[in-house]
């Protein structure tokens, strides 16, 4: 249950803190949702890894196909040298998974040392 | 105690944070570019864009109605004249925004700012050519005509509302990739995109390799190599029209002789140019040639191919005019079009507006210069140029009053196009530092009605000089060979000048009322292919000595042959293949051959040479066998004369050769040197083609014998982007071709305007309406410009708002 919870609450404030503010708030909004719902490191990690592996995954691989995969396939080769779309998707979803992983674990270390 | 795992994994954090932001640890900020809400994804724009929209600008002063559509050609309908020049540069900006920037930061010496030091001599380059001094100068002189003044500052203000809508998500996709943002737009931007054209123009000459050449050969044999004059010339202007008297009488300095044409001394400088074959074919019918009796205009302006295109499509409807046709994202107007009345277009003049003289400065301080007997003082520009990554460099410029004109000293001892050993001072005056106003032809233009109105315009054209095409719907065709030109005496500016006193400088400029033009000729056609403009033997100016003359030749020929012309046959025209340049060397390249010398493979590149139609048609092997032979021919016949020459020495031009051994095949030059007996046409020919079939094989063996894979024609992104570029396209043509598609330049713009009741309009260009790579309108009219295909153009009026074709309205209010 507090894998779910996390899990959407991670995605939602990301994707809502992104409107407004830089790419990086999303590491704020994995860190905040460890910190008020305490899980396992290794679990908050987990949930924050796969929730911004699926948004950042789903963003652009929605994005890419409404695209036609025009835009996918000249910069996939202008960044990994490669033209595949699909590898410029996933660097995308692991990039903000990384990302959105260490600060949950981060927020999750936090609130572990608090309740000590 | 989790507070060591909690330091360590916020430390992990921040440090991929910094990595993914920055380019600190890896070559691109992964992070802020992978973004699916920030960077490049949001450049992907869905295929089914919806661009309308609704917006609202204190700068407007009535209501502008935008119909996009579907090749997102915007038709603007405005209430005011200026309000429609707003909104073009707001479209410009949405459409074009990276690449208007960069043609400007290139133009005003500013590319080392995006790309870091490697541009440092590029931009020293134009910065001491004066660009921005040029710009400064136009700049004045436009802002003093209330109407253009009013319409860049409307123009102006429709880019920066653009600018300001940007946020980092919207960005074009190059900023977000190379790293940085735009700036503000400002009026002196137009006026240096303007200066860009006129370097592109009116920025060609060969004063250096000239004089090397001049310096290295006896005169005889520098007249052979460069001949004033060529044979097959059929000019612009026929033979046999008779001109204006002559008011201007350039006298040529006496010690012209000793110090000038004879002199000896060599020159090293080589600078970057603009591309030699910078050139256009224009072309207008009379009613009395077409099907329907009513004229027909035609125009492809040969240019640098380039993604995004240089070229934007739009419809301007005013109240005063109706226009449609290419803009420059940079400028307001149809640069190249037709309105309710008329068609009008242009192609490049190419007389050479470019001198250099040699200045003698007191000392290295270059305080202080000689100029008839005096020592006079230097003015210097400072120009700080910043370099991204590096710290400023600051160069000084010393400019030079020469006569009535201050004149850069472009090349010095801190500069010489970075391949000089030279310690020599060379100004350049070049015509485009002159003041003038060449937005007011565009705007004239679009308004005209008929041929006074046209003559009115283009009188304003003073640099880059064109052959303006011009016809009406009441039957008139019109040429002229407009441009503000130096009155020069014969040689003058060909080679590097004296400039310790006035003797040598410009003495003036050709009165406009001698400027050769036709007007409703009675052979029923003008036309225009960069061809020297008029027959050296009646017009009284010198005109300088290398003009191509085959596209001219080809066109003249076919015009005068065509009747009952329909808009089809002049598209075909267009895009026509014919090398006529080859199909005068080949019979005696075919008579000469020693046959029994060659071997097998050579023998099969000579049967194809032999069976070639002398047509660059896609999937022909001739075309790239003749490529190949004529260079090495040109080899074998001069390569031994030009061992002992100096550097950049000027080489002769393809007309020079062929027409010398057409006129004699003991040409003098054919003799190597080097050897004991005397080569004969013969020899010279055959060791030629077995040189070429070395080359040939090679070729061969690669799977590039046809012409279109040899050739290979490319249109690059402009920041060299391989991925956003395309390669390799299926197209025919040459250099001598009607369809000038070479590797990287040519037809621009393809147009064809039937100027009937309701007029016929065709045109094509090599791009697409949207300069955002991730767009389906980044290169969608490539290949059907490739194939040689053209779309008809939409003359939209009010009442067609419910039209099918349009795919979005966008409309503007205050």
């Amino acid at each position: 249950m507090k894998f779910t919870i996390s899990f959407i609450l991670t995605a939602l404030l990301s994707f809502g803190f992104c409107l407004f503010m830089p790419w990086w708030t999303i590491a704020i909004a994995a860190f905040i949702v460890a910190v008020l719902i305490p899980q396992k490191p290794g679990k908050a990690f987990l949930t924050a890894f796969i929730a911004l592996f699926i948004l950042w995954g789903g963003l652009s691989f929605w994005i890419s196909n409404n695209n036609d995969h025009i835009l996918a396939h000249k910069v996939s080769q202008v960044i990994l040298q490669m033209d595949n779309p699909y590898v410029l998707i996933l660097a995308t979803a692991l990039v903000g998974a990384l990302v959105g992983g260490f600060a949950a674990l981060s927020g999750s270390y936090l609130r572990s040392s608090k309740q000590k | 105690m989790r507070i060591v795992p909690f330091i360590a994994s916020a430390v992990i954090s921040t440090g991929l944070i910094v990595a993914l932001n920055t380019n600190l640890l890896l070559p691109a900020p992964l992070g802020k570019l992978l973004s699916p809400q920030h960077g490049v994804w949001q450049n992907a724009e869905p295929a089914a864009t919806d661009y309308s929209a609704n917006l609202k600008f204190d700068n407007l002063s009535g209501k502008v109605d935008v119909y996009l559509d579907d090749r997102l050609v915007p038709h603007i309908f405005a209430e005011q004249e200026n309000d429609a020049y707003f909104v073009q540069g707001f479209l410009h900006a949405k459409f074009r925004l990276w690449q208007m920037e960069l043609q400007v930061f290139a133009a005003g010496g500013r590319a080392s700012e995006i790309v870091g030091e490697k541009a440092l001599d590029h931009d020293r380059e134009f910065r001491r050519l004066g660009m921005v001094f040029a710009a400064e100068i136009a700049l004045q002189e436009m802002e003093k005509d209330p109407v253009i003044k009013s319409q860049c500052d409307a123009y102006t203000s429709g880019v920066n509302a653009f600018i300001e809508t940007l946020t980092e998500s919207s960005l074009p996709l190059e900023y977000k990739l190379i790293g940085y943002k735009p700036e503000k737009w400002s009026n002196l931007k137009t006026s240096l995109f303007l200066k860009y054209m006129s370097y592109d123009l009116a920025g060609g000459e060969d004063d250096f390799e000239m004089t090397n050449a001049k310096s290295f050969f006896n005169t005889e044999d520098f007249n052979k190599l460069f001949p004033a004059l060529q044979d097959s010339l059929d000019p612009i202007i026929p033979k046999g029209t008779i001109f204006e008297p002559q008011k201007v009488f350039p006298v040529v300095p006496q010690i012209a002789d000793s110090v000038y044409l004879n002199n000896r001394d060599v020159a090293f400088v080589q600078s970057s140019k603009p591309d030699r074959d910078n050139g256009s074919n224009n072309w207008a019918v009379s009613g009395s040639k077409t099907k329907s009796g009513a004229p027909i205009l035609c125009n492809d302006p040969h240019l640098g191919l380039n993604l995004p295109s240089l070229w934007y499509e739009i419809q301007i409807s005013v109240p005063a005019f109706n226009a449609y046709g290419v803009s420059f994202p940079g400028a307001p107007g149809v640069i190249i079009g037709y309105n309710d009345s008329c068609a009008f277009g242009f192609t490049n003049g190419g007389r050479d507006v470019r001198d250099y003289y040699e200045i003698n400065f007191k000392d290295d301080n270059r305080q202080e210069y000689s100029f008839n007997g005096e020592w006079l003082k230097t003015k210097f520009r400072i120009d700080t140029i910043k370099i991204k990554g590096k710290p400023d460099f600051v160069d000084s410029v010393a400019y030079v009053k020469l006569g009535s004109d201050w004149c850069p000293v472009m090349y010095d001892k801190s500069f010489s196009g970075g391949r000089s050993t030279n310690n020599k001072y060379y100004a350049v005056r070049w015509k485009a530092h002159d003041a003038s106003n060449e937005l007011r032809i565009f705007n004239m233009l679009n308004h005209a009605k008929n041929y006074s109105d046209y003559s009115a315009a283009i009188t304003n054209l003073h640099t880059p000089g064109q052959n303006c095409v011009f016809a009406t719907k009441s039957g008139d065709i019109a040429l002229r060979t407009q441009g503000e030109w130096p009155a020069k005496w014969k040689g003058q500016g060909d080679f590097v000048m004296p400039g310790t006193d006035s003797s040598f400088l410009w003495q003036g400029m050709i009165p406009q009322d001698e400027v050769p033009y036709q007007y409703n000729p009675e052979r029923g056609f003008v036309s225009s292919a960069n061809q020297k403009p008029v027959d050296d033997a009646t017009y009284p100016y010198y005109l300088g000595r290398d003009y191509p003359e085959y596209r001219g030749f080809t066109i003249n020929k076919r015009l005068i042959e065509m009747t009952a012309i329909t808009p089809q046959d002049m598209m075909a025209l267009q895009v026509d293949n014919f090398d006529a340049g080859a199909a005068m060397a080949k019979p005696f390249i075919v008579a000469n051959m020693n046959e029994a010398d060659l071997n097998a493979a050579e023998k099969k590149y000579f049967e194809i040479l032999k069976s070639w139609n002398c047509r660059n048609d896609v999937g022909t092997t001739g075309a790239t066998v003749f490529a190949s032979f004529w260079k090495s021919f040109e080899e074998t016949v001069y390569d031994d004369e030009y061992v002992n020459a100096p550097k950049h020495t000027m080489r002769p031009f393809f007309s020079s050769l062929l027409e010398e051994i057409l006129k004699d095949s003991a040409y003098k030059f054919i003799d190597n040197v080097s050897t004991e007996q005397t080569e004969t046409l013969a020899d010279a020919v055959t060791t030629a083609l077995k040189k070429a079939t070395v080359e040939l094989q090679k070729i061969d063996a690669a799977g590039n014998l046809n012409w279109d894979k040899n050739k290979a024609t490319h249109i690059n992104h402009l920041a060299k982007l391989a991925p956003f570029s395309r390669m390799n396209l299926p197209i025919g043509g040459g250099v001598r071709n009607i369809n000038a598609s070479k590797v990287d330049h040519g037809p621009s713009w393809r147009m064809v305007i039937s100027l009937t009741a309701e007029t016929e309009a065709y045109g094509v260009y090599p791009g697409g309406q949207s300069g955002n790579p991730g767009s389906k309108y980044y290169d969608s009219f490539v290949d059907d410009w490739a194939a040689g295909k053209y779309y008809s153009l939409w003359m939209m009026t009010k009442e067609q708002t419910g039209d099918k074709r349009i795919l979005a309205k966008m409309s503007f209010s205050k």
